[in-house]
């Protein structure tokens, strides 16, 4: 049961044939079973899980008319709060903070019946492509346990492929739920921006960041892009607007006449051989679905990754102020005498990890006056004509289309110590984050040289997510057909540890 | 104004006691330049919904979005932007199309999100003005103060710091902070520079933040309690060469906190400052704070060194863009300006200049126009509120607002008192029983049987008996000795305790025993 969709574990709960507490229980009993080789998770909610599943099975007991996917267990990342429940977002600052408040997106998730699992491991404050940035130690990719399942958000898509749960919560900044949902064989989708609320989010880049569904299937993940979305009166850049119809969308998966356009400037060079061929490949079976496949150019692109370092950095060096020890979180150095600025001071020296600490100087250094003008003024400029360059692609196609990373998921370590590299694999994922819309990722196969996962990704306007879904569930119907069964059931089996 | 005696500087070492303030603006020409914080007076917060009654347990007021906790956004408060835009359109500013705001960053522990949400280089309102007059020896004078911005940002929490002789961070051996005022709204007023002022400086600062605070009373907009803080001064001052065109090194004085010190830090800066400048010495620019006691500023944070407050859009809220329609709306609901409002009832009224301002130090101008517009008569509900009602409000250490009297029972007892069906002394004591909480003015003469004897025939009854029991009284008064009857008129009111129209009395009286009443 654990490894089929979410939707199917919806269907036989409303035929009885298996109650919520069975399938919670069968995934908490996997999560004790393979965790210690993933590390997904960094808290597990046994008791809060059951009484919720039980809660579900009770209302169906009783006949109530539950959501369509009520019963079904999720991992939430830990950057989202979630009432009473210890959250960290992979920080040893935040070590031991249980939130007083739910998340809009925990509310809306609890209201629907969904079972919340536990937190999952990511990047410290989601800074990071690989999760070896969290305080708490990596985690590993089910697919190859020596490789990075991606990052920020890592433990999320890592518990998908390791059949953990079916259903997990991301956010998505620069790539963090689209990259690890391609290095992992997941579907990931960073919904526009405003789609779904923030509030909660323990924010890393307030015009960048935004949370989003991850699943095994794009159904899937349309049918709890409908559960968290939709606007919050806590959340003032929440887009006050109709959900767009994704699940319909993605029921359908109809591409007959839509013009997908292939961006020039997010394939070719740097881009590994076996990424570039399965991209290719999905290209055609679009094509014969009746999707017409048009080339398109994005020439501001190549100040993206630039335009990200310095915007993200700016806002996260502020963001992240709050941590001083005062109200929540780890204090050092309380002793007698000591002042609340060396408090401050140490508490931030030894709860924050490198990376959070090079992006704080890095923003502050960005903000300073004399400098604000040419660092953070000039990238806001590329990121208007990021969207103007989107604007203009939007004319010739419906919806974009590139490979969803350069490359497949890399060793653990490799590129730890090379900051550079490692921000270079969200090239192709953080334009969608500097224009505000919507993307997603789905898998296109494995790559021939390594076996491994190649993401396939779709980028659709401003609240126009459903175009992702159509697109997304005809290239995945396409690739079972080929396949004649999911990727992940290719995934090598996990020792079981009893 | 008389001569003032000189002030040292003690942090700075120490002057001699040289200069007189005449010394001062002989040589020197001060320029102005102020900075009012206002708290507004909405329900809740600027960017949650926490209550922002003052005075509550410490921390008590407060949520994860005022506590800065983490994942908790900001929404701005719809009514704080309708009082920022009813401000800016009181003190004739433009109200601008797009607004928004800005995160200035800095640590400290009583702002719990480390940066204040505060509106930086693009503010709701700019470009105005405040006329303001003063009374001079050479007449009333009238200058007018302008305005470059209001602008809307958020309290900071407040920090108690324990032990220590000063109550300051520095020597104490902790602090307590408490978050309710976190997330107040505040509004900012600046002023632009305000020069040619002369020696009137600081009467000018005085009267433009009392013109201010009635402005924003009459608005609605905030308690205006300079005492509590509702309503906070900042005093730039600088001087320069008269005749000069460079603007002089300024110093910023804060926690000036009554009207009175805002004139007094003024001059006391002033001389301050000429006394450095007449020793060769620069003035530093610094924040200052006065100290109500001495009327002294000490030193404080040095600006020299600007500290960086990294500002930038903040991307958790979106642009204020109040749309044409609404500010017309908001517009058409300005009151009168307070000095225009005044003058006009002082006219209406007939009110001597010395009567006029002690209504208006008596916080009685509202409640006397309210007496008024019920029927009253100006001279007699003004002799009301500021006579009796206030007599008993002082003795209660109240105010006359505070008492259980309204408008609509002073109207009604001068009403009663001019038909004719109470005299003054019972309207006095049907006053006291209407604010000992008696009921109406109607219930008190019911209830305390305070009615004028009206009956003629009984007066008559009563008269005919005070003449029989005094009737070599009587018969001075049929002579012609008319001050005899006083003693007969007494009687009358002895025995109707009071209750008889004593003029009345005296009418009835004289015809009886044949003289023509004067």
């Amino acid at each position: 049961m654990i490894t089929r969709p979410a939707h199917e574990m919806a269907a036989a709960m409303d035929s009885g044939e298996i109650t919520s507490v069975e399938l919670t229980q069968a995934h908490l009993d996997r999560i004790s079973e393979v965790d210690a080789q993933v590390h997904a998770f960094l808290h597990v909610d046994t008791e809060g899980a059951l009484t919720q599943a039980k809660a579900v099975d009770d209302a169906r007991a009783r006949g109530e008319k539950v959501g369509p996917l009520a019963g079904v267990p999720l991992a939430l990342k830990d950057v989202i709060v979630q009432n009473g429940i210890p959250t960290t977002a992979g920080s040893k600052i935040l070590e031991g903070w249980r939130p007083p408040y739910d998340a809009t997106v925990v509310t809306k998730m609890k209201n629907a019946g969904i079972v919340i699992l536990g937190k999952t491991n990511m990047d410290e404050f989601a800074m990071g492509s690989s999760t070896e940035n969290s305080a708490y130690g990596p985690t590993h990719n089910p697919w190859d346990l020596t490789r990075i399942p991606g990052g920020s958000g890592g433990g999320s898509s890592a518990s998908l492929a390791a059949f953990q749960a079916p259903l997990a919560i991301g956010t998505d900044t620069g790539g963090s739920i689209r990259q690890p949902a391609a290095v992992t064989g997941t579907v990931g989708v960073k919904p526009t921006y405003g789609g779904v609320s923030r509030y909660g989010l323990i924010a890393f880049s307030s015009s960048l960041d935004q949370a989003g569904p991850c699943a095994r299937t794009v159904l899937d993940a349309a049918l709890l892009h409908e559960v968290i979305a939709g606007h919050d009166v806590h959340d003032a850049t929440s887009i006050d607007a109709p959900v767009p119809q994704v699940v319909h969308a993605a029921r359908n998966g109809d591409v007959k006449g839509m013009k997908i356009g292939v961006v020039k400037e997010l394939n070719g060079d740097g881009y590994q051989a076996g990424v570039r061929s399965r991209f290719e490949e999905s290209l055609e079976l679009l094509a014969k679905a009746g999707a017409e496949i048009v080339e398109v150019s994005c020439p501001n692109f190549e100040y993206a990754l630039a335009a990200y370092y310095l915007i993200a950095p700016s806002e996260c060096s502020s963001n992240l102020a709050r941590f001083d020890a005062m109200r929540y979180g780890i204090r050092i150095g309380d002793a007698d005498g000591a002042s609340a600025e060396s408090v401050m001071n140490l508490t931030r020296e030894v709860g924050f990890g490198r990376e959070v600490k090079r992006r704080i100087i890095l923003g502050t250094y960005a903000l300073s006056s004399g400098y604000f003008d040419a660092y953070y003024g000039s990238a806001q400029k590329v990121r208007t004509l990021i969207m103007q360059d989107f604007n203009n692609a939007f004319t010739h196609a419906d919806v974009l289309v590139s490979p969803t990373c350069p490359t497949t998921a890399f060793k653990i370590g490799e590129k730890a110590n090379d900051p550079l590299a490692m921000y270079l694999n969200d090239i192709a994922t953080i334009p969608v984050n500097m224009a505000g819309i919507g993307g997603m990722s789905l898998p296109c196969g494995l790559a021939p040289e390594d076996g491994l996962p190649v993401g396939f990704q779709v980028m659709a306007p401003a609240m126009q997510d459903q175009r992702m879904y159509s697109v997304g569930a005809a290239l995945e119907a396409s690739l079972l057909t080929q396949w004649g069964a999911p990727l992940l059931s290719q995934i090598p089996a996990l020792a079981v540890a009893k | 104004m008389g001569r003032t005696s000189a002030f040292t500087d003690s942090s700075i070492g120490g002057g001699k006691v040289s200069l007189t303030y005449e010394d001062v603006i002989a040589k020197y020409e001060p320029v102005l330049g102020l900075e009012v914080h206002v708290e507004l007076n909405t329900h809740s917060k600027m960017f949650c919904g926490c209550s922002t009654i003052f005075g509550g347990e410490p921390n008590t007021q407060t949520c994860p979005v005022c506590l800065g906790m983490p994942g908790a956004l900001p929404v701005v408060n719809e009514k704080a932007i309708e009082s920022s835009i009813l401000i800016g359109l009181a003190l004739n500013c433009s109200i601008a199309p797009f607004s928004r705001f800005s995160r200035k960053n800095y640590f400290y522990p009583d702002m719990p999100k480390n940066f204040q949400i505060s509106q930086y280089d693009e503010p709701i309102c700019v470009n105005g003005y405040l006329d303001v007059e003063i009374d001079t020896d050479e007449g009333v004078k009238k200058f007018r103060v302008e305005i470059e911005r209001v602008h809307m940002e958020e309290d900071t929490g407040k920090s108690l710091h324990v032990g220590g002789a000063t109550g300051r961070i520095h020597g104490a051996d902790y602090s307590l902070l408490d978050y309710n005022r976190a997330g107040i709204p505040l509004v900012e007023i600046v002023t632009k520079i305000v020069p040619g002022t002369g020696k009137y400086a600081p009467e000018v600062a005085k009267a433009y933040v009392a013109e201010l605070r009635d402005i924003l009373r009459s608005l609605g907009v905030s308690d205006v309690r300079m005492e509590q803080g509702s309503l906070r001064c900042d005093a730039n001052v600088s001087l320069r060469l008269i005749g000069a065109q460079t603007l002089g090194t300024r110093s910023e004085t804060k926690n000036v906190n009554s009207l009175r010190s805002v004139e007094r830090a003024v001059r006391g800066e002033m001389i301050r400052h000429a006394e450095l400048l007449n020793r060769g010495e620069r003035v530093v620019q610094e924040t200052r704070h006065f100290q109500e006691e001495s009327g002294l500023t000490r030193s404080g944070r040095s600006k020299e060194q600007a500290e960086d407050y990294r500002y930038f859009p903040e991307p958790d809220l979106v642009p204020v863009a109040p749309d044409a329609a609404w500010i017309e709306t908001l517009r058409a609901t300005l009151p009168e300006q307070p000095t225009l409002r005044r003058k006009r009832l002082q006219a209406e009224w007939s009110v001597p200049d010395k009567e006029m301002a002690a209504m208006i130090n008596a916080d009685a101008l509202d409640i006397v126009e309210s007496t008024v517009k019920l029927g009253a008569d100006p001279t007699r509900a003004r002799g009301w509120w500021l006579g009796e009602i206030s007599r008993i409000a002082n003795e209660q250490n109240v105010t006359i607002a505070d008492l259980k009297i309204t408008p609509t029972d002073v109207a009604e007892i001068v009403a009663l008192v001019l038909q004719g069906d109470l005299t003054d002394k019972l309207a006095r004591q049907v006053v006291e029983g209407v604010i000992a909480g008696e009921g109406t003015p109607a219930s008190v003469i019911e209830s305390r049987g305070l009615k004028v004897v009206s009956d003629e025939s009984a007066l008559m009854a009563a008269i005919e008996r005070a003449i029989a029991a005094q009737p070599e009284t009587a018969e001075k008064i049929r002579n012609g000795h008319i001050p005899a009857a006083g003693a007969l008129i007494g009687a009358v009111m002895k025995e109707t305790k009071g209750q008889a129209d004593a003029a009345r009395v005296r009418e009835l009286l004289l015809g009886h025993l044949g003289q023509s009443v004067d």
